[in-house]
């Protein structure tokens, strides 16, 4: 067959208002979501099965770990929740044998490490930063968690709300993150602070923790109540 | 594809493994281009936004009323959905194309010079059609879009799990060297798309042949003898 030049620009100009009129999305269908829905769940026991426990996420030199780290939430930083030192207490629940509630002072006593690891945001950007804190398996074993239960929640000042599965939760770069940059977190970014999961999206770091809990049951999520993905590892 | 040998009709043959696997990874490559653009535009690379109606990831109003966010969570969704089609479907073609002597039949021999021949005819629009036969043009194109899904595939995979797949991230120059490659990979499939959907679009036939699995036509030589 032959192609001149009248045929393909009348061709591909009828293609191209093809291309507008399909315009429409089937993304709010509810069958659409539940299909979704369902990738989503096989994609999380697929993240599970690809976890490893002892595959350290990349640290990198403390040259590169950025000081004035991107500040990141649904609202301002203006109405982030100043909590009083004297005040906070850190509360436990669910299967923890030492269920005695915790003052800043005593968490800011026990051992600590420092990480200089890279925050990759869901939305794609990522930040490197350094982070001091306790790791939360060490924790967990001074309160006597159960770490052979399969989760640990999060409840936050802020009314945010975050779970992860036990095997993160004992990873040793899963920390109590006390300090960014060296300096006490300050309160925009999570004061008194933040659980510093440097093999998880950004949105399972929660911030301005008051809780702890170790369950059987899968934690819900902020974000992932939402619609995001729950296990979200990197 | 078989040829006839001296019938005087081409004939485009496509059985159903290559139609299956080609119509999943149609719709799957759509689907993960329409969701890549809604992630894309949540921080952007380059100064510029898709806009939201030729993106994949619903109503803006009703995303940041149910997912108080601007369509991510369900664009996310998609194409962590999609990708596993994807990959399937283009594991299945490659395995079909390779075992079939699809590939070696059809998308080889291919030189530097039969190329340029056939590209100067072609932008003359001077390269005849030929239901089943492959110009050096179309098989340059074919392995070249084999090769941008399989970059696509692997530079995707150092994104999602950067930390699991630490040394492949470091392949691409980092994870923001990932996403520039994705991005840039992304760009020469809507390009390898556009030329073939016109193609398509000036040669029907093609598209019959993909669906039914046969189409014919009169035979090029017969064609040229008419003319003489």
């Amino acid at each position: 067959m032959k192609l001149d030049r009248r045929r393909v620009l009348g061709k591909t100009l009828s293609l191209g208002a093809l291309t507008l009129l399909t315009g429409c999305d089937i993304t709010d269908n509810d069958a659409v979501q539940r299909v979704l829905a369902g990738f989503s769940a096989w994609n999380d026991r697929v993240q599970a099965a690809l976890f490893s426990g002892t595959r350290l996420a990349p640290t990198f030199p403390d040259h590169l770990a950025v000081k004035a780290f991107r500040y990141n939430a649904w609202y301002g930083p203006e109405r982030a929740p100043r909590l009083d030192p004297a005040d906070y207490r850190l509360t436990l629940a669910g299967l923890i044998a030492d269920r005695r509630p915790w003052t800043i002072e005593q968490l800011y006593a026990l051992p600590q490490v420092s990480q200089v690891t890279r925050h990759v945001c869901v939305e794609g950007w990522s930040m490197i930063g350094k982070w001091t804190g306790t790791p939360l398996r060490v924790f967990l074993e001074r309160i006597g968690a159960d770490t052979s239960a399969r989760y640990v929640g999060f409840e936050c000042a802020d009314g945010y709300y975050e779970g992860i599965d036990m095997p993160t939760a004992l990873h040793p770069q899963t920390i109590m993150a006390f300090r960014l940059s060296d300096e006490i977190l300050p309160t925009k970014y999570g004061y008194p602070f933040k659980i510093r999961i440097p093999t998880k999206l950004g949105f399972k770091n929660p911030k301005f923790v008051t809780t702890v809990y170790v369950t059987n049951q899968q934690p819900r999520g902020f974000w992932t109540d939402r619609g995001y993905n729950w296990f979200s590892g990197i | 594809m078989h040829r006839s040998s001296a019938g005087p009709r081409d004939i485009q043959r496509h059985p159903w493994p290559v139609r299956i696997t080609h119509w999943l990874m149609a719709v799957a490559i759509l689907a993960m281009i329409g969701s890549g653009w809604r992630i894309y535009d949540a921080s952007p690379i380059f100064p510029f936004r898709f806009p939201d109606g030729v993106t994949l990831g619903g109503d803006g109003e009703t995303a940041l009323a149910w997912h108080n966010d601007p369509g991510v969570a369900s664009a996310i969704a998609w194409h962590f959905a999609a990708m596993w089609v994807l990959a399937a479907s283009y594991v299945l073609f490659l395995l079909w194309g390779t075992l079939s002597g699809h590939f070696w039949r059809d998308f080889l021999p291919v030189g530097p010079r039969a190329f340029w021949r056939d590209f100067t005819a072609a932008l003359r629009f001077r390269l005849p059609h030929r239901l089943g036969h492959y110009n050096a043009v179309q098989k340059v194109f074919y392995w070249g879009a084999l090769l941008a899904v399989a970059v696509m595939i692997l530079s995707g995979l150092a994104i999602w799990k950067p930390v699991q797949t630490y040394p492949l991230e470091l392949a691409f120059g980092g994870f923001q060297g990932a996403r520039l490659v994705h991005f840039l990979m992304m760009t020469a499939i809507v390009l390898f798309l556009v030329v073939h959907v016109t193609l398509v679009v000036l040669v029907p036939k093609t598209f019959v042949a993909m669906v039914i699995g046969r189409a014919s036509e009169r035979s090029h030589e017969s064609e040229l003898e008419d003319a003489r």
